[in-house]
């Protein structure tokens, strides 16, 4: 079994070089027939990793611990749903994982243009089988799943050995999370490579017009969406888990995660200039190769050692795969960068500072500072040892230093940016259209100041997003009001009407909103409250508003962990509200304790309570429990993020409500003669307004 | 070209701004790495830095002493006091023998006092060879010491 999962990876390798060889004869030689199989092997690359990777599933479910894989991360008594999600717990099959999900992709991407763009397609191809090269080759050569447990005795002779039970998955990956965060965020990871063999394509074939612009953008949101899920959802893992009562860290893994996801954010928004003015095209295809190597570069980061992080896997030797590859990537891009510099040339300049262009340009400056910030921070303790040779490591006070006043500029501009007009905006429409947000934002400052709150960064966040919705509220509202002043429709009505006919603009404004939200949960944070007590059956702990009272101790077993719980009934004024069980988990597998945080947490604020353990002087168990205001806006910011992305990728409905009739009118004549046809098609396609 | 002016004046001012932020919070979070052995040759300006420091917990040296935690370090045959005074609750990897990082600074008199304390287990997760309970012994004789690595 083993030996068909290596050979389907051997094979994947073999598909893949071919793919890109071919790939690359094709162009050159113009041979339609060798181009098309090209394109054929990479899509077969995806089936081919699709078998190891059911290989390995099927290990991990039949509890088969001659594979050294499956013996360092599961055991028998691990749940079914952990056994499947072992799959990405260790190196070897993350890797694995990674090139399963990019060839997914470029199946994708393949097959959906199987027909389209002959032109660009060949060249997307060879890129995407260039990237699945390398990483099938490190599957195969430096970090191989398949690998056997083997020992030699006394006389040399090599046996291989099997373990009747496995070390068990690390017990910080037991959470319901660990199914879902990795691969959502290697989604993203992944996905930023299609959006880069566009950009790469058209610029290699020197792709006539802006329609890869329109490919690349499609493709960067989606990458971009599943990105802002997995750093989320990492958050709120870190946050349910590590139990030190935050969500984010500063930590180098994190920060690899949200660098591409802050270029993407800005290409996303840059890429706008080049739709609309042609501006910016240099800029835009460096933001793609900018996004892609920094994706490439995170997860260099998290598999090298180079920087010490609590995701990091042990120290290995695969750094230097993923630096020469890095390395190949930068002089391709910039080759193919200089070779067709003149195909980028600009068609506009900037007109006016106080125009949409002038407001894309800022947005993109600050969110490339902030880009390079984290970046300096995280790499600072390798640099330094390069550079002076001592190791120097810059701690959270350096990133929020940094990040917190151009996350605010952002919110500004979030607010500003989209109700500037293109070119130059006149100071009538500047009147009109801030005048009651900023009128709004000042009196809910006021008001915040009034009823104490003093944290200046926070306050400054709070009346920005106060004015940022209101911006975004007035849009919908305007837009909504000539739409159902004209067909007759009620206001809310309207806003559907709106928001489909124009999916992009208007979802967009709803990605703004969750922005809003994550940030408004995000400035809590200076309220934060924690109190850390010994106590008994029978003594309490108060926190802000809360007093918990201990009521019992005792022990849950099943076969994977062994729990020590504490039992603490909340009382708020005097009056019981809840139970909250935070426990110790022994876990048997890897003899390893870990903390399961209680949570009880509402939109106004969440109470975090963790068992810290005993204390060994009293052996007094130790609670530690934590306030801390307004967390959930970030998770529910989230959730609006995703409906956001989801609409603005949606096709707009004007189109539909202009051609349908007419198309189906004919069709449907057609068939039954009926005369209404036209009319049931529109108003079937107008069915589910809001 | 007038835009493009004030664009650049604006740009200098914003990038000036955060660099000058950048400054100021690398000056308060800039920590050093030391080996236990090099705290000995530091300069004396050195040895009032912010730094950390890592290496392993001598068997039976953790006591707990009112809200504070006493451990020695260990690493190449160099020793450390450290104290630990943070108040959040130790990692629960943290025992004897643990791979531990230290944070904090170092007092006059050579003892170390650490903020925060990191420690890593010496588990199997680092590939540290230590036969798990149930290894078959008759098949695998010397499984353990070839188990393979995360190459």
């Amino acid at each position: 079994m083993d030996i068909f999962g290596s050979f389907a990876l051997v094979l994947a390798l073999v598909v893949a070089v071919y793919a890109f060889v071919a790939g690359i004869s094709g162009i050159v030689t113009r041979r339609t027939l060798l181009t098309k199989s090209a394109q054929h092997a990479g899509m077969a690359v995806f089936a081919l990793v699709t078998l190891a990777v059911a290989t390995i599933e099927y290990f991990f479910f039949t509890d088969n611990f001659s594979m050294a894989y499956i013996a360092e991360h599961s055991n028998r008594a691990l749940p079914g749903f952990y056994k499947f999600a072992a799959l990405w717990a260790g190196q070897e099959g993350s890797l694995l994982w990674w090139s399963w999900l990019l060839s997914t992709y470029a199946f994708f991407a393949l097959f959906v243009n199987r027909r389209k763009h002959p032109e660009l397609m060949p060249y997307v191809g060879v890129v995407l089988a260039g990237v699945q090269t390398f990483f099938l080759t490190l599957n195969n050569f430096v970090a191989n799943p398949f690998q056997v447990i083997a020992g030699a005795d006394a006389t040399g002779a090599v046996h291989i050995a099997t373990l009747s039970e496995g070390h068990g998955l690390n017990p910080l990956l037991q959470y319901y999370e660990m199914v879902i965060h990795p691969p959502m965020l290697y989604l993203g990871y992944t996905g930023f490579t299609v959006p880069f063999a566009f950009a790469l394509a058209a610029l290699l074939g020197r792709y006539p017009g802006e329609k890869w612009i329109h490919i690349t953008r499609r493709w960067t949101m989606i990458a971009w969406c599943f990105q802002s899920i997995g750093i989320l959802l990492g958050a709120h893992w870190a946050y349910a888990v590590l139990g030190w009562g935050g969500y984010w860290g500063w930590d180098p893994v994190e920060n690899a995660s949200l660098l591409p996801w802050i270029t993407g954010t800005a290409f996303l928004h840059s890429v706008m200039m080049q739709e609309k003015r042609g501006m910016m095209k240099v800029w835009n295809v460096w933001l793609v190769f900018t996004t892609f190597m920094l994706c490439i570069l995170g997860t260099f980061l998290t598999r090298s050692g180079v920087v010490s992080s609590v995701h990091a896997f042990a120290q290995s030797s695969i750094g230097n795969w993923f630096v020469s590859f890095l390395a190949i990537v930068l002089i391709v891009c910039f080759w193919a960068y200089w070779r067709n510099r003149d195909y980028l040339r600009s068609d506009n300049q900037l007109d006016s500072l106080v125009s949409r262009e002038s407001s894309f340009l800022f947005n993109n400056l600050v969110l490339l500072a902030a880009c390079f910030a984290v970046l300096w921070g995280t790499l600072f303790p390798v640099l330094s040892e390069w550079v002076s040779g001592s190791k120097i490591s810059v701690g959270p006070p350096f990133f929020n230093k940094v990040n917190v006043p151009i996350a605010l500029f952002l919110m500004l501009l979030t607010g500003v940016g989209p109700l500037l007009a293109w070119r130059k905006t006149s100071t009538d429409a500047l009147r009109r259209n801030f005048q009651w947000p900023v009128i709004g934002a000042f009196v809910a400052g006021a008001v915040a100041f009034a009823f104490g709150f003093r944290d200046l960064y926070a306050l400054i966040c709070l009346t920005l997003c106060v004015f940022v919705t209101l911006t975004i509220a007035f849009e919908f509202y305007r837009g909504a009001r000539v739409i159902s002043q004209r067909d007759g429709v009620n206001l809310v009505t309207a806003v559907g009407e709106l928001t489909m006919r124009n999916t992009r603009r208007y979802g967009g404004y709803v990605v703004h909103f969750a922005m809003v939200l994550i940030f408004i949960g995000v400035a809590g944070q200076p309220f934060n409250k924690d109190v850390q007590k010994e106590m008994e059956v029978g003594q309490s702990l108060t926190i802000g508003p809360y007093t918990l009272l201990c009521q019992n101790f005792d022990v849950v077993e099943n076969g994977n962990y062994q729990s020590q719980r504490a039992s603490l009934e909340v009382f708020r004024n005097g009056r019981s509200e809840m139970m909250l069980y935070p426990e110790r988990r022994f876990f048997l597998a890897s003899q390893v304790t870990s903390t399961m945080v209680a949570l009880q947490s509402s939109p106004l604020r969440d109470l975090y309570v963790v068992y810290a353990g005993r204390s060994p002087e009293t052996n007094k168990p130790v609670i530690h429990a934590y306030l801390n205001p307004l967390v959930k806006w970030i998770w529910f910011g989230g959730i609006v993020l995703v409906l956001g992305t989801g609409l603005a990728m949606l096709p707009n409905r004007r189109a539909a409500l202009v051609l349908r009739p007419a198309v189906d009118s004919t069709w449907d004549e057609g068939i039954s003669g009926s005369g209404a046809a036209p009319i049931r098609a529109l108003s079937h396609r107008s069915g589910g307004d809001d | 070209m007038k835009a493009r002016g004030k664009f650049l004046v604006g740009s200098a001012i914003i990038v000036v701004t955060l660099a000058l932020l950048a400054y100021v919070g690398f000056t308060q979070s800039k920590t050093y790495y030391h080996t236990i052995s090099e705290l000995s040759s530091l300069r004396s300006s050195a040895l009032h830095q912010r730094m950390r420091v890592s290496g392993n917990v001598r068997n039976g040296t953790i006591e707990h002493v009112s809200n504070r935690v006493n451990f020695v370090l260990e690493e190449q045959g160099k020793t450390l006091k450290v104290t630990y005074i943070g108040s959040d609750p130790l990692p629960d990897t943290f025992k004897d023998g643990a791979q531990t990082l230290v944070e904090g600074r170092l007092t006059p008199d050579g003892h170390f006092v650490a903020e925060q304390v990191q420690a890593k287990c010496a588990s199997k997760y680092e590939a540290v060879p230590n036969p798990p309970p149930g290894t078959q012994p008759g098949q695998a004789p010397s499984a353990p010491s070839t188990y393979p690595s995360k190459s």
